[in-house]
């Protein structure tokens, strides 16, 4: 009998929370391991189409983005409402895409450099006119993978 | 009471009960900054530049599938008006030909997309006409492919990739657009 008295009187354990760190630690790595720093905050109102074909960019090292549309409301003042490029972080002519692409070449191994997709993310109410231009200065450039970026395609 | 000694200080330990909390912020910081959405989207290869005039091959007409979009997002399909949801059909039975007209496609080696828009055709409609036209030639692909390994394509091989695609090859053309609509 005594045996069940002791349980009565004792307290309900606390859990210990000395593993915690470690199980948040463990979240943390994992984050830091698959996060992509936003490298570009964009300047143009991107509203990307919809498609059913799609392909996954998988390697994010190996794509380089090339931003087509209207400037957004509070660009406006300065650029207008026609589309514009956007190449990084700021505003760029089709004059700037050679340049663009070689910068971003330069910094993958030699090996991996074929592998290198050129991701147009452009709005779907631009005209075809500026992106034929800037098809035509990645295929003068010698960047001939290009992905059309786009949504899947809502049932 | 005596001052405690020097030596038992330094048994005091660092107190880690706030690493959990160092731990959250930067675990937030993270969260935040992640974008887990993968960038996806239709795949092109665009042929490389040239200065001189393209050589034009005289082709046979009735292995061209010509498909012009013009400014006003509106289809002409081998000279005549179509609809964008039926365009995915009428490609696939042009390139495989099952009746064996002879309008259309001798085999589907020999089938040509041609696909020509206008400057001031919308992006939007431009990329549903691409998709709808590469979509024709996935399930194209799909099929022979289930026919022959009874897998779909997607999940096949290299070298049992390269039967089917030389079976069924992508071939789609595109002109340079032409300029007569306003683009914005």
């Amino acid at each position: 009998m005594s045996k069940f008295q002791k349980k009565r009187g004792a307290s309900t354990p606390e859990v210990s929370t000395a593993s915690l760190p470690d199980i948040i630690f463990m979240l943390l790595f994992f984050f830091m391991v698959v996060t992509v720093l936003r490298d570009a905050s964009l300047k143009v109102t991107v509203n990307l189409p919809e498609a059913t074909e799609l392909t996954k960019l998988e390697k994010k090292s190996l794509v380089n983005y090339i931003y087509v549309g209207k400037p957004l409301l509070k660009e406006q003042k300065i650029y207008g409402t026609k589309p514009r490029i956007q190449l990084g972080d700021k505003f760029a002519e089709l004059s700037d895409i050679p340049l663009f692409i070689a910068t971003h070449k330069e910094k993958i191994q030699e090996s991996q450099q074929p592998l290198i997709t050129s991701s147009l993310r452009v709005d779907g109410d631009v005209t075809m006119g500026i992106v034929s231009d800037v098809k035509t200065q990645l295929r003068k450039s010698n960047q001939l993978k290009v992905n059309y970026s786009a949504k899947k395609e809502a049932k | 009471m005596a001052r405690k000694s020097s030596r038992d200080r330094m048994k005091n330990e660092v107190n880690a009960g706030s690493m959990a909390d160092i731990a959250f912020l930067l675990l937030i910081f993270f969260l935040v900054t992640t974008t887990i959405q993968v960038d996806s989207g239709v795949l092109v290869r665009l042929p490389p530049w040239s200065e001189d005039e393209p050589e034009t091959e005289k082709l046979n007409k009735r292995n061209v599938y010509s498909v012009l979009v013009n400014a006003n997002n509106e289809l002409l399909v081998r000279g005549e008006p179509a609809n964008v949801d039926e365009l995915r059909e009428n490609a696939k039975n042009f390139i495989m030909n099952p009746n064996k007209r002879e309008d259309m496609a001798e085999t589907p080696q020999k089938a040509i997309i041609s696909l020509r828009n206008d400057r001031g055709t919308k992006y939007k409609t431009y990329l549903k006409v691409y998709n709808e036209l590469k979509a024709a030639y996935t399930e194209l692909r799909n099929t022979e492919s289930q026919r022959e390994f009874g897998k779909d394509f997607a999940d096949l091989d290299r070298e049992d990739k390269k039967v089917i695609i030389a079976k069924v090859p992508l071939i789609l053309s595109e002109a340079e657009p032409t300029d007569f609509g306003e683009e914005n």
